[in-house]
């Protein structure tokens, strides 16, 4: 659905996005990934046609930003990352000129209105002046305004972006709801946010594209292994702590497939553990195994994988993209080396 | 149709706003004023023409009429830059040219519906001046003919102010400064004109072709001249034009 080939944005002195390459199938939902000035914005004003791109290409719903933007313009619903909306102007009224520039036939275009305010729950603000709603209500605004002409792509900049916490899980879901008639690229700097909304993540650092994979995946590739918590109390209280935390801890190094083990806590004679798995390893059966059998009392088990906050930052530091983009993903680069040679 | 929508997002906007009141208030003040001197010195001047004997009646369009004409030139030049001030400033502050940008429209499109509401903003307040020259009729008959010729020049003219208004708001996200560098631009092509009394070189009067006052005396006296209305024409066009450059360079820099 999208296809973009060494994305370029230079300005006089800097370089805002540099040889950015991906793609993203229809009907996925994208995480873009980075830190505030990483270049998130520039990259969605191109694929909007909002500016053009200094070098490369890409291609929108099947049309090129550069040789066809009209069609490109079309097929495509832009929240940027401050709501455009006229404050002057009511709700309906502002829907039913959104509409009517992006060229919805005026015939269907109050049905239309009424079922994108339905879903974006403004229904009940219709007649308001958008400038004296809350910040939540004018964010859906930008929403409806966004998926009103039923775009296949949709780009959202910062979507969540200075709403409270409630608000946030709302927009999360309509969003959510949002995927499957839609392509939804969304940008964000909040790891969070990717975790909980999206299935591809493509993560960009100062211009350059550091990762692109399912977020899944991600998590996995780069540990390569499986996180575990484990909480260990000894039977009878009273023991000795220190001798007690080196015996877990030798036990644990012990079951088949641990890499490492750390000792996170200890609280009330209970110690906490974080456990590392070898490669494609499951081991959780087997450490529950070992503490049982040592007659220990387990209190917990549980995977934690790795945050996405620990990816982003290895990934940022190490800025070696050509070594952990992977070919075999679906939201891979679309060429390795266009990557490798952008460093 | 899209200039049409533009247009009239843009004129709601405008009578939303406290722009449009304020505008056609001080104008019609003003105008008003205007009116009130011309039509009194008409009045006093023609008792004393009377009294001194002279037999050929005074011409009420060339006293009054020419008069108060040429005098809401001058006020126009002061209300276009707020008229244009917010066309394309505002929108760049506020963020919603990327709403317009991203949308499928062409510039020309976004353009010419700012500048067309412009214009009828600029109408109506011209409207407002009509009352005064209305009142004329309840106690003589004016000729209209040269009214209405002297109301299109100032349209025409108006026009060609509000095209490079809006130029100057499409260069800036400041409202104030579009103001500013509007009538900036206004003042120095009206006093442009200056130059082609200091003598008459081709340069002079190259330049002092570009006052926008000497092209509307011809409109002001009742005379349709088409070199004049060339003027104002491709001065509207260059202003417009000037303005897509501007649109333009948004994408660029942005």
């Amino acid at each position: 659905m999208i296809k973009v080939e060494g994305l370029t944005k230079r300005y006089a002195r800097n370089v805002a996005v540099d040889h950015i390459s991906f793609q993203v199938e229809k009907g996925q939902i994208v995480g873009f990934l980075g830190p505030n000035g990483a270049g998130k914005t520039t990259t969605m004003r191109m694929l909007t046609c909002f500016m053009p791109p200094t070098d490369g290409s890409a291609e929108v719903a099947g049309f090129d930003i550069l040789d066809n933007p009209m069609e490109v313009k079309k097929r495509i619903g832009y929240l940027p990352e401050s709501p455009p909306v006229y404050p002057e102007m009511e709700v309906i009224e502002y829907l039913n000129f959104v509409g009517r520039i992006k060229g919805i036939p005026t015939a269907g275009l109050a049905k239309r209105i009424d079922e994108v305010m339905e879903k974006c729950a403004i229904a009940d603000v219709r007649r308001r002046e958008i400038g004296k709603l809350s910040k939540g209500y004018r964010q859906r605004v930008g929403l409806a305004q966004a998926i009103l002409h039923n775009p296949d792509v949709l780009i959202l900049d910062e979507p969540t972006s200075g709403l409270d916490p409630h608000q946030i899980m709302e927009t999360r879901d309509l969003i959510r709801g949002l995927s499957g008639d839609h392509t939804i690229i969304l940008s964000t700097h909040i790891l969070s946010e990717v975790e909980a909304t999206c299935e591809h993540v493509i993560i960009i650092a100062k211009g350059k594209l550091v990762a692109t994979d399912t977020v899944a995946n991600l998590t996995s590739r780069l540990h390569g292994a499986e996180m575990v918590s484990v909480e260990v109390a000894p039977r009878a209280p009273g023991s000795d702590g220190r001798q007690f935390l080196s015996q877990v801890q030798q036990k644990l190094e012990q079951v088949a497939g641990v890499s490492r083990v750390l000792h996170k806590e200890s609280r009330d004679s209970r110690e906490r553990f974080s456990v590392e798995s070898l490669q494609g390893r499951q081991i959780r059966p087997e450490l529950a195994r070992a503490v049982i059998e040592s007659g220990w009392n387990l209190n917990e088990l549980r995977s934690v994988g790795l945050s996405l906050e620990e990816i982003f930052l290895q990934l940022t530091a190490e800025h070696k993209p050509e070594e952990v983009a992977a070919p075999e993903s679906a939201a891979a680069p679309a060429s390795g080396g266009e990557s490798g040679e952008a460093q | 149709m899209n200039v049409l929508t533009i247009c009239r997002k843009e004129l709601s906007s405008y009578f939303r706003s406290p722009i449009a009141y304020g505008v056609m208030f001080f104008f019609a003040l003003i105008a008003g004023y205007f009116f009130y001197i011309a039509t009194v010195s008409f009045v006093t001047q023609g008792l004393r023409a009377a009294m001194m004997g002279q037999s050929q009646p005074m011409d009420v369009n060339e006293w009054v009429v020419r008069s108060l004409l040429s005098n809401i030139g001058v006020i126009g030049l002061f209300m276009t830059p707020m008229i244009t001030m917010r066309l394309f400033a505002e929108e760049k502050r506020t963020g919603t040219i990327e709403l317009l940008i991203t949308s499928p429209l062409h510039d020309y499109e976004i353009i010419l519906g700012k500048w067309l509401a412009a214009l009828i903003l600029y109408g109506a307040m011209l409207g407002v001046s009509l009352i005064n020259l209305l009142t004329l009729y309840l106690y003589g008959k004016p000729a209209w003919k040269p009214m209405l010729i002297g109301y299109v020049g100032l349209l025409l003219q108006g026009g060609c102010m509000l095209a490079l208004g809006s130029f100057a708001s499409a260069c800036t996200r400041n409202q104030i400064v579009a103001c500013v560098a509007g009538f900036g631009i206004n003042l120095l092509l009206w006093v442009v004109g200056w130059v082609s009394s200091l003598d008459s070189t081709t340069l002079t009067r190259t330049v002092g072709y570009l006052s926008i006052v000497d092209h509307i005396d011809s409109f002001s006296k009742g005379i349709l001249d088409t070199k004049d209305a060339f003027f104002f024409i491709s001065m509207i066009f260059l202003g417009l034009f000037l303005t897509g450059r501007a649109m333009e360079s948004i994408r660029w820099r942005a």
